[in-house]
């Protein structure tokens, strides 16, 4: 039965990951791509994937270890802790998802490729200011066997630099998903100088040919395919942002203990150690909506949409509380660039409006809650 | 992980049986504090429905479905248990019993009690023959509450107590009371209390309801005026009283915690909320917004309860984190009722109006947050403890 307790080969994974990030992704690793202007380290990818981590939720036989979304959210949030910048969520969780769902031979060769470290992959959704798949205007007109592509994507996270791109454009009957090379004729794309200094592209598709081929999954039915890799996605990102939030509370609490004024360390004083505690009590409610999430996709995923959202919800308001508080608890310091906390505050931000904000998860809950 | 052979067969059992022995009746949740059966000598049941799912519960271990056969519970392991109240849920069945017995005193017992109390004092829990009450509070000890005055003087076969509690839940009604005493006035406060079980029948034990602020009078003053309680009647080891209170505490913190689900007994509260609105919605968009993360709260405090207990299974323990349950569950059964009242609007404000006691409710939960140990106790207990700030 079910156990919202992690297993002894979680465990294991997250200290072994634990080990790896620490000497090879500190926050460091993060500050330094950023002062040279970059947002991807490709070694730090092909190093992940020698470990099997692109391919945590591919099938053995394709390649991957196949340790399912729970494992996959244990991965996230060690990332999450030190801030981690990969195209782990993109490419070995949502693409990796979205292609499992076909399972044709393309498929394979496709998950193949991702668990080998070879393709990365990015998800052109969003076209406005917020998440909402289902208000898709971007279309592809069918044209004798194939399609032509043609609208704009925003906030295409590891899209500037990612081999693939997933797709969702509007066909003659709904909405069809698209696996296309992003350097296809016609697609412009454009980096966006993101707050928390990784990957993300605003892109344009001008008349851009796509075959049958092309199409993942059905035409006109993109969400069959889509919608378990969203999902997946949901749920390592709330991971990721669980993480986020314990590694700027470690800090924080870590400060509370070192740091003096009027002759005491600063944690000593009540009105310090209630906020302290409050945001603790914070983390230990979200992750249970964490893990939880993460054992419902493994369990049951066609059912898994309450547990996903809550997660997501969860995580958001705990990391962006975990942020405040934390450079409220720092004081000055905290809003220097030469801290790491702010580095903390904007990852935060970002993570909270990527694949759905607050608002967006809590709706989703109110639907299934009868509301 | 698909179910195993013994659970599946374990919950087709329990269901048949459940089909054949819960009435009716008694399937509607328990709707109000009203149906709750809080068993006793003084208890009077409802109907001969409540009286009969008691008696078939206790029957079968069913009222304390984790305690020990011998001990008057079914023995069942935890993954059982999820099954049972799985099982319990789906039919809306109603709690056979709820007392203080089963969520602290029982499992007290069970950790510090001698093989003979649990024989004697654990089965009538379990049958609902016995009500217990609580005896910590005193006028001069709340959040401070080792600084407990109520003395015990060692009379050799005896101690003679004498003192005061308040806030005592249910005294008036209850069989039976466990108290912290000071047995030792010369050691430092936490070293000199004992853990006594007192008759309420003995002479010298009087009680004296409080009103409150909801009109009703759940709480009382308990005086012991010279009480003589046999040496046999004491829990754990003399003065060290206070490990077998804090233990305790830790189960009445989980307990409370639990109220996050409200008597509504797990329905969601936006759903109460819209059929309040009369079949249109929840429309007011404030309401629907703090309903909606009111929502989001309960489920994932939920879980983090479950959480908790599986860790407990497999040798986690609870302990500390008891103050974080009790903290978060109870500032969000606060907001619950808050909203409940709001979405009542004027029809809330009557006393037994067409809401019934949703007033009387709601201003029952501002105790919450206050008895079992305040919000703040509780953050300073994470602060101290789980976080290891100083001071």
């Amino acid at each position: 039965m079910t156990k919202l307790i992690h297993t002894e080969e979680e465990t294991m994974l997250a200290d072994s990951a634990r080990g790896f990030l620490d000497g090879a992704a500190p926050v460091s690793h993060l500050r330094g791509l950023r002062d040279a202007g970059k947002t991807h380290d490709a070694r730090l990818w092909r190093d992940m994937a020698q470990m099997g981590w692109a391919g945590i939720l591919i099938p053995e036989d394709a390649g991957g270890s196949d340790m399912g979304h729970a494992a996959a959210g244990v991965l996230a949030a060690e990332m999450g802790k030190t801030l981690v910048t990969s195209p782990f969520l993109s490419t070995a969780v949502i693409a990796a998802t979205a292609l499992k769902q076909v399972g044709d031979a393309r498929g394979i060769a496709a998950l193949k490729s991702i668990a080998a470290g070879e393709a990365t992959y990015a998800l052109a959704v969003d076209e406005g200011r917020k998440f909402a798949p289902d208000a898709t205007e971007m279309e592809a007109k069918a044209d004798g066997n194939g399609f032509r592509l043609s609208g704009a994507k925003t906030f295409v996270v590891d899209g500037a630099l990612a081999d693939r791109l997933l797709v969702l454009a509007r066909t003659g009957g709904g909405l069809t998903l698209f696996d296309i090379p992003a350097d296809r004729e016609g697609i412009t794309r454009d980096a966006q100088h993101m707050i928390d200094s990784r990957d993300s592209a605003r892109i344009r598709f001008d008349d851009v040919a796509a075959t049958g081929d092309d199409v993942l999954g059905a035409v006109d039915d993109a969400m069959t395919v889509l919608r378990p890799a969203l999902e997946a996605g949901q749920a390592a990102l709330a991971a990721e942002m669980s993480g986020l939030a314990a590694g700027a509370f470690g800090m924080t609490v870590a400060y509370l203990k070192e740091r003096k004024q009027f002759g005491v360390p600063i944690g000593s004083f009540q009105a310090l150690q209630h906020r302290a505690a409050h945001l603790w009590c914070e983390t230990e409610v979200t992750a249970s909506a964490i893990l939880h999430a993460g054992r419902a996709l493994d369990e049951d995923a066609a059912n898994a949409t309450l547990a996903v959202s809550l997660a997501k919800a969860r995580a958001t308001a705990t990391a962006q509380l975990a942020v405040m508080e934390g450079v409220q608890m720092h004081g000055g310091i905290g809003m220097t660039d030469a801290y790491d906390m702010g580095f903390y505050m904007k990852r935060a931000r970002v993570a909270a409006e990527w694949l759905g904000d607050y608002g967006h998860h809590a709706e989703v809950v109110a639907g299934l809650r009868g509301f | 992980m698909p179910e195993s052979t013994d659970l599946q067969e374990f919950r087709a059992d329990l269901r048949a049986w459940l089909e054949q022995n819960c009435p009716p009746e008694m399937r509607d949740g328990a709707a109000s504090e009203d149906d709750i059966c809080w068993g006793g000598k003084q208890f009077r049941f409802q109907s001969d429905a409540q009286k009969d799912w008691l008696e078939r519960c206790a029957a079968k271990g069913y009222t304390v479905p984790t305690w020990p056969r011998d001990y008057g519970g079914a023995g069942l392991t935890r993954d059982q248990e999820k099954i049972f109240h799985a099982e319990m849920g789906r039919i809306n069945a109603r709690p056979p019993l709820q007392s203080f017995g089963i969520w602290m005193l029982g499992p007290a017992l069970l950790h510090f009690g001698t093989h003979e109390q649990k024989l004697q004092y654990l089965p009538p829990i379990a049958r609902g023959d016995i009500r217990w009450c609580q005896g910590y509070s005193e006028p001069g000890a709340g959040s401070d509450l080792a600084s407990v005055q109520t003395r015990g003087e060692d009379r050799g076969d005896h101690w003679l107590v004498n003192g005061q509690k308040v806030w005592t839940s249910y005294a008036d009604k209850a069989d039976w009371i466990f108290a912290l005493v000071r047995t030792d006035r010369e050691a430092p406060k936490h070293k000199g209390i004992s853990f006594l079980l007192i008759d309420m029948q003995s002479d010298g034990v009087s009680t004296r309801p409080i009103k409150l602020i909801s009109g009703a009078s759940p709480f009382c003053e308990t005086f012991f005026d010279d009480v003589k309680v046999p040496k046999s009647q004491i829990v754990g080891e003399e003065n060290r009283g206070w490990d077998v209170a804090k233990y305790l505490l830790t189960h009445e913190r989980e307990m409370i915690s639990g109220g996050g689900q409200g008597l509504q007994g797990g329905r969601p509260l936006g759903a109460v909320l819209a059929e309040d609105a009369g079949g249109h919605g929840l429309t007011d968009a404030t309401l629907r917004a703090a309903a909606m993360r009111c929502e989001v709260d309960a489920l994932a405090i939920g879980l983090t309860l479950e959480r908790y207990k599986d860790k407990a299974e497999a040798g986690g323990g609870v302990g500390d984190a008891s103050a974080m349950l009790k903290y978060m569950g109870t500032e969000l059964n606060k907001q619950r009722h808050e909203l409940l009242m709001s979405a009542g609007g004027s029809d809330a404000l009557e006393w037994d109006g067409p809401l019934g006691n949703r007033a009387g409710d709601w201003l029952r939960t501002k105790a919450n947050s206050i008895e079992g140990g305040t919000s703040e106790v509780m953050l300073s207990i994470v602060s101290r403890r789980v976080l290891g700030l100083p001071g």
